[in-house]
This record gives structure tokens, C-alpha cells and sequence, in this order.
């Protein structure tokens, strides 16, 4: 198999990028715990976008995994989940920002780094026209946010571990956001925000 | 401010109607199921700055639920809040699993169009928005998660979503206080994940009154110290 790309993202920086039909995209937890911020975006029409209530709807689960198809604000196949050592990823728990940092934490966290401001700067690098209207509600891979049946939702302790990895099919072009998640202030990220490897797959 | 209940305004939305407008802070809006089995599809954007919308995961992960009844509010992606819930006589509201889609309509029910069925054609929770959205410049790209009011789906330990059926009673109503000026968008279609063999959505009716804004006391600002948070960011708005 050949790598089009392996690249090393430091802990708490974002990256995009293209990955075309058919390629494999692979996401590794290089120290394990990383909460990996992601979006998709149809690289032909960048309003078609991942949708997590889609991809729960069609799915009929709350967590992703090996098998997950990730479904797009309009309804169509985007990607496919085909290998997973990790077991379970989330797509509630959305990406944090400074101003929900001041909610869920304090009002003087807002001066802390963030995924939104992660997944801005990778906006403007593209001259899409792109801007928060755009960022819906994202994957958060190697993170564990567990719904009781009761209706509880918590941040809960990471299952991934150091090597663990997803590995996608795309199932049309799409364009990647990814912010490394530089959260300081939960447990999203075992309090350690830790680099990951990106690799893209031709076959 | 002081509340003042008498109804400003009506309207009913018939079943599988899908509606918008702006609600100002300080209205509140009660939603009533006229039959049981009702739901609502529901997007809020801030009517000053329309890139502002509600947020699902800041208003599960602010308030640690995955479902939102009296006490809650739902959060903008601003760390503000756009409206609270006052009143729940139906006690859950979905926020997962969002919109129906034609695909999903036309499998489940089967295909219909206005040249024979008229104003009795199926509609779906995707168009539905994307109608109403489109009246404000706004389009797929503003397509967010939703809440589906009146319904009610719980995770299993496996994370299978499981419907609740029987959940909305006729008469049962959830009230929503304005924090900001907000538009709101509405579709009174059936839940996506509603296994109703006929295609049978019920009406709803909107009645909206002067109540003013939070007040100091509040269950739903003193619900947690996120939503204090969440208010004081809110009012910083409006001072």
C-alpha cells in the first residue's frame, strides 16, 4: 500500500486537507487519549457537510465505529469507518471555543486555545468563503462520551490508547478539518493534549 | 418586566407544516400538542446575527444531559443563551436524532406529489427547513442539529437509539422563553425515527405572550453554574 501522505500534527494544531474517492484516511492516537476534532465537507460543494444527527439517524447508534457510514446534511454516504482499534468515537460532544469555555468551565478560560479557533485558521487557509456558519457539529475521534440510559451525558475517561487508530474509505471527494484538540480542562483528552498521525491511502 | 400572560398571538400549524419567525427576548412561546404523537422539528439562529445558532453539543455538555426538559435552555454557539424551557408538561425532547429526509419519507410511506395529492403530499423535515432557511439567505450550509420536541428516544447500553412510542399525550405543551431576539424555525412533521406506518402528522398550536426575560431567580439560570455563566453572557448583550 502507499502512503500519499503521513504527516505528524503536533498536539493542539489543526489540519485539512483533500482525500479523494476511494482513498483510505487513518487517524492515530500516537500517545493515546487524543481527542481528534473533525469535520467533512463535499470538496465539490462545500455546503454538503457532515451531519451527525444523519449519521445517528440512518445508523441507529450513538457511537461510531468499524461500519459507521458518515452521513451528510444532505443525506448522502460520505465516508465509511472500515478498521477501528480504538472501539468507540463520539459525535456529540461537538468542539469546544472560547465562549463555551467560559460557560462550561470559567470566565476567565476564554483566552485559551481552542478547536473553533483551530478550525477557523484551517478555514481561511482554503479561500472557500468559509467561516463559522460552516462548522457544524463534528466527530471527536478517540473520545469517550457515554449516554445513560437515563438520559446522562459525561465526559468520561478515555478508552483509546497509545497506537490505537480509525481508518476511513471515501466514499466521495472530500475536504478534511481536523483540530487537534488543545482542551486543557477536561478529561476529553486524559489533561494531555498529545500529537497525532494523519496517513492517506491510495489504493 | 413584568409578565403579562394574555396571549399577544395564535397560530396553529397544521400536521407536517413548517413555519418561521422572530420571537423577542422577553416572549415566550408555548408549543401544544393538539393530538398525541406530535413533534417539532426546532432551529434557533440570533435574528441580529443569523451566524450565531443554537448548538447542540454546548447545550448537552453545558447542562450534562442528552435530552432537555423544564430547567434547561438551549445554548447559541456563542456561550449564549437563546431560549430557556419554563414549562414541560411532556417531560423529554429529543436532541439526536434529527431530521426526516425525502428518502426516508418516501421508503417508509410512499411517493406523492402535489399534481395528484395536493396540499396532502408528504413532506419531510430536510425540505421543510431548507424552506424556511432559504427566506433568510440562509441554506444547507446553516443545516445544524435540531431538536425534535414532544419525542422522546433513549440509548441503550449498547447505544442503540430506541423510540419511545406513546410518549406526547394531546394537550401536553413545553414553554420557551426568549432570551434574545431569535429567529425561529418549525416543522410539525413526524420524527425520523417515528415507526408510524401511515403517514399521519399532528397539528400543533403556537401561542406566544409577554413574559419578560430571565429574572435574577430563575430555575433555569440557577439550574447549574454553566447557565449562570450562560446568562451573564447573555445579558452582557443587552446592557
Amino acid at each position: 500500500m502507499s502512503a500519499v501522505l503521513d504527516q505528524v500534527v503536533p498536539a493542539g494544531e489543526p489540519w485539512s486537507g483533500r482525500v479523494q474517492r476511494g482513498q483510505r484516511f487513518r487517524i492515530v492516537d500516537l500517545e493515546g487519549n487524543q481527542a481528534v476534532d473533525t469535520l467533512f465537507y463535499n470538496a465539490a460543494d462545500t455546503a454538503e457537510h457532515y451531519s451527525a444527527q444523519d449519521t445517528l439517524r440512518v445508523q441507529r447508534r450513538l457511537y461510531l465505529t468499524s461500519g459507521s457510514v458518515l452521513i451528510s446534511n444532505l443525506g448522502q454516504p460520505m465516508l465509511q469507518i472500515i478498521a477501528d482499534t480504538c472501539g468507540r468515537h463520539d459525535t456529540l460532544g461537538g468542539a469546544c471555543s472560547a465562549e463555551s469555555n467560559t460557560v462550561r468551565y470559567a470566565l476567565e478560560k476564554r483566552p485559551m486555545h481552542s478547536c473553533r479557533d483551530n478550525f477557523l485558521h484551517a478555514l481561511h487557509q482554503h479561500d472557500l468563503q468559509l467561516g463559522k456558519r460552516d462548522l457544524p457539529a463534528n466527530i471527536n475521534f478517540f473520545m469517550n462520551v457515554p449516554v445513560t440510559r437515563a438520559g446522562g451525558l459525561e465526559f468520561a475517561d478515555g478508552i483509546s490508547a497509545a497506537g490505537r487508530y480509525v481508518e476511513m474509505r471515501a466514499l466521495m471527494d472530500v475536504l478534511v478539518l481536523i483540530s487537534n484538540c488543545p482542551q486543557l480542562n477536561n478529561p476529553c483528552n486524559g489533561w494531555n493534549p498529545t500529537p497525532i498521525r494523519l496517513q492517506v491511502y491510495a489504493d | 418586566m413584568n409578565a403579562d400572560t394574555r396571549p399577544l398571538w395564535e397560530e396553529e400549524l397544521r400536521g407536517d407544516a413548517h413555519w418561521s419567525g422572530v420571537l423577542r427576548r422577553g416572549l415566550t412561546l408555548r408549543l401544544t400538542a393538539r393530538e398525541a404523537g406530535a413533534n417539532v422539528a426546532a432551529l434557533f439562529y440570533n435574528h441580529e446575527q443569523l451566524s450565531e445558532r443554537y448548538n447542540m453539543a454546548d447545550t448537552l455538555k453545558a447542562q450534562h444531559t442528552a435530552f432537555l426538559t423544564a430547567g434547561d435552555v438551549c445554548y447559541s454557539d456563542m456561550g449564549r443563551v437563546l431560549c430557556s424551557i419554563t414549562a414541560d408538561r411532556c417531560g423529554w425532547h429529543d436532541a439526536l436524532c434529527g431530521l426526516s429526509d425525502a428518502a426516508l419519507i418516501t421508503a417508509r410511506h410512499g411517493a406523492t406529489r402535489f399534481q395528484e395529492q395536493r396540499n396532502e403530499r408528504f413532506g419531510n423535515g430536510r425540505d421543510a427547513m431548507l424552506n424556511e432557511l432559504g427566506k433568510y439567505g440562509l441554506g444547507a450550509r446553516d443545516l445544524v442539529p435540531n431538536i425534535n420536541f414532544f419525542s422522546k428516544v433513549i440509548v441503550d447500553d449498547a447505544g442503540r437509539l430506541q423510540w419511545q412510542s406513546d410518549h406526547c399525550a394531546a394537550g401536553m405543551y413545553v414553554d420557551l422563553r426568549f432570551e434574545m431576539d431569535t429567529l425561529a424555525i418549525f416543522h410539525a412533521g413526524p420524527h425520523p425515527l417515528d415507526p408510524a406506518p401511515r403517514f399521519a402528522p399532528k397539528a400543533v398550536t403556537l401561542t406566544a405572550w409577554r413574559s419578560g426575560p430571565a429574572p435574577p431567580q430563575d430555575p433555569c439560570r440557577d439550574r447549574c453554574p454553566e447557565n449562570q455563566r450562560g446568562f451573564r453572557n447573555t445579558e452582557m448583550m443587552f446592557a
